[in-house]
């Protein structure tokens, strides 16, 4: 059985139109396994796989990039050791995994951090 | 003297003409450049492994395509091609880079330093803009040129300039379903508009015929818009663009994705923290590096040439990188140099008189729509990096006293996001002119910081 190819079915938000024989890559998005094509950004890979990149830090929804071109840095995920990836130049490579929200340790170690992970009451 | 060390930033048309013309003059530059292959934007090439030809990709400008991909590729056993590298700041006769994939810094000695930084999309804010499926025009283009997808299943285009009608033809040749082109601009030109896109008629024709292809494949097009909104769901996305037309009419287009862009605005950032004068254009109502008719900037050593200086498209960025390449090999007293610049300047300033003469015949065509920044609703997100809205903007001249744009940033954040203004910049200053009541070319210019993208925590400069 055939499965279809993401971007040709209803479960993404961009289309695939053409250059659909490149061989096919795995990738892990938000711990799921999903599939992307040899040459596709990360980009093109989440948003072939599902409708959204990530979710706005300032409440107000989610997001799905918005330039494509490097300009307004709407696509940013990470990888699971934590550095962060521009989605829209980004090529995926087999065995890619990412993560679409900050990992929490990059937030700066501050005194209420670290008091906070030890349970206790920052004075 | 020894030889001249010679950096251009970016490897689009401009800055592949002049790291030609300094290859010819017998000088290695150093090209450094964002994308991880050489065409810039315009025509930036697919990924290797796709198929689709210079023809299917880039249409009536397949040839330039090509001939500028075959050049490029002829220069690179002569010239240090540094792609995937951000140039990131400016300081007296240094530029500073830092490669993406690697975080690897480094810190250029520079003679000459020639800019070609493009542009991006103009963006007007629309109610409901920042929700997920909507674009910039220039995202959709890439989307198909380099990815071979469409931004939806049914699309809306929304804006104005040549652009809007020439994604949407390519959307609808490649297969895609597009629902409607919305041009904030009138269909008829203005008579000094028209004499203006006369100086290029092959030009005008090919806008002229794309208008009738999309017509002929069932697109509404209609001009006059006035945007009103852009429906969406926080989880959802887009689902419709409702807009004004013409006689005053609400109406509704239902779609998955919108592509918006207004023209384009110059990248110049690194023109800016080089201390280049800059001055205000009336005509497409921006801030542009102040330059000589051979690229020269007000500061010694620094050359702009491509949309970054100057929006004339890509015809123009190509004259311009070469002319802005030999004159930086004149002013460096190179030899050879200095008989390609004697021998070349007058035809190439021709070619770019006609190719402004164009451009402004191109901005009275298709106005930058600054009433509709004046008029957006308090609520509307203007900063949609973090969710800013007019109101808040208005708020920071109204209650607050600011009567500048760099103020206004202090006070809301504005311009201080991921995009570092590139999106909402020009649309504020419309927006705190006319709360301050204050022409916009007094508002003040926001200013540039570095890095001019954000960088990673853990770059670090070594001397």
């Amino acid at each position: 059985m055939n499965k279809p190819l993401p971007g040709t079915g209803s479960g993404g938000r961009f289309v695939r139109l053409a250059e659909t024989a490149r061989p096919a890559l795995r990738l892990v998005i938000d711990g799921a396994p999903a599939t992307a094509l040899e040459g596709d950004t990360l980009l093109v890979a989440l948003l072939t796989n599902g409708r959204r990149v990530r979710t706005s830090e300032f409440g107000d929804g989610t997001r799905a990039g918005f330039c494509l071109m490097g300009a307004c840095q709407d696509c940013w995920v990470w990888t699971e050791a934590g550095q962060r990836l521009r989605a829209c130049s980004t090529a995926v490579t087999e065995g890619m995994a990412v993560r679409t929200t900050p990992p929490a340790s990059l937030w700066p170690v501050t005194p209420e951090v670290v008091a906070r992970e030890r349970g206790e009451v920052f004075k | 003297m020894s030889a001249p060390r010679i950096v251009v930033v970016g490897a689009g048309p401009a800055g592949v003409r002049a790291a030609q013309a300094l290859v010819e003059a017998g000088v290695r530059p150093i090209v450094v450049d964002e994308g991880r292959r050489d065409g810039g934007q315009i025509y930036r090439r697919q990924p290797e492994g796709f198929t689709r030809t210079h023809a299917l990709l880039y249409g009536s400008e397949a040839a330039k395509a090509q001939a500028l991909h075959r050049d490029f590729d002829a220069l690179r056993p002569h010239i240090d091609h540094r792609t995937e590298t951000l140039a990131w700041n400016v300081t007296a006769g240094q530029l500073h880079t830092v490669h993406a994939p690697s975080g690897a810094t480094a810190t250029l000695d520079v003679d000459a330093l020639i800019v070609c930084a493009g542009a991006t999309d103009r963006l007007m804010p629309v109610p409901g803009w920042q929700h997920a499926g909507c674009y910039s025009l220039g995202a959709a283009q890439i989307a198909l040129k380099a990815q071979a997808c469409a931004i939806g299943s049914r699309v809306v285009f929304m804006g104005s300039g040549p652009l809007l009608y020439l994604v949407a033809a390519q959307y609808v040749k490649a297969g895609a379903r597009v629902n409607a082109v919305l041009d904030t601009s009138s269909a008829m030109p203005t008579p000094a508009a028209l004499r203006g896109l006369l100086q290029r008629p092959r030009l005008l024709w090919r806008g002229l015929a794309l208008k009738a292809s999309l017509r002929l494949a069932g697109v509404k097009l209609m001009n006059a818009v006035t945007p009103l909104q852009i429906d969406a769901t926080p989880d959802g996305g887009v689902s419709a663009v409702v807009v004004r037309d013409a006689h005053g009419n609400e109406r509704r287009f239902d779609c998955d994705a919108v592509a918006l862009g207004w023209h384009l605005r110059a990248e110049s950032q690194l023109a800016d923290l080089a201390r280049c004068e800059f001055a205000f254009e009336p005509l497409s109502r921006q801030w542009l590096p102040r330059i000589d008719a051979c690229g020269r900037s007000s500061t010694a050593g620094v050359y702009l040439a491509g949309d970054g200086a100057r929006l004339l498209g890509a015809d123009g960025a190509e004259a311009a990188g070469r002319l802005a390449a030999l004159a930086a090999l004149h002013d460096l007293a190179h030899e050879r140099g200095r008989t390609l610049f004697a021998a070349e300047q007058s035809a190439l300033q021709r070619t770019l008189a006609t190719m402004n003469g164009f451009r402004e015949g191109l901005a009275q065509a298709f106005p930058w729509p600054h009433e509709h920044a004046a008029a957006l609703p308090h609520d509307t997100v203007v900063c949609r990096c973090e969710a800013i809205t007019a109101g808040e903007l208005r708020r920071s001249v109204r209650e607050l006293g600011s009567q500048e744009v760099n103020r206004s940033k202090a006070f809301s954040r504005v311009g201080m996001g991921r995009c570092q203004g590139r999106y909402c910049g020009h649309a504020a200053a419309e927006i705190v002119a006319a709360a301050a009541s204050i022409p916009v070319e007094k508002i003040g210019r926001l200013r540039s910081q570095a890095p001019v993208k954000p960088l990673l925590m853990s770059a670090q400069e070594h001397e």
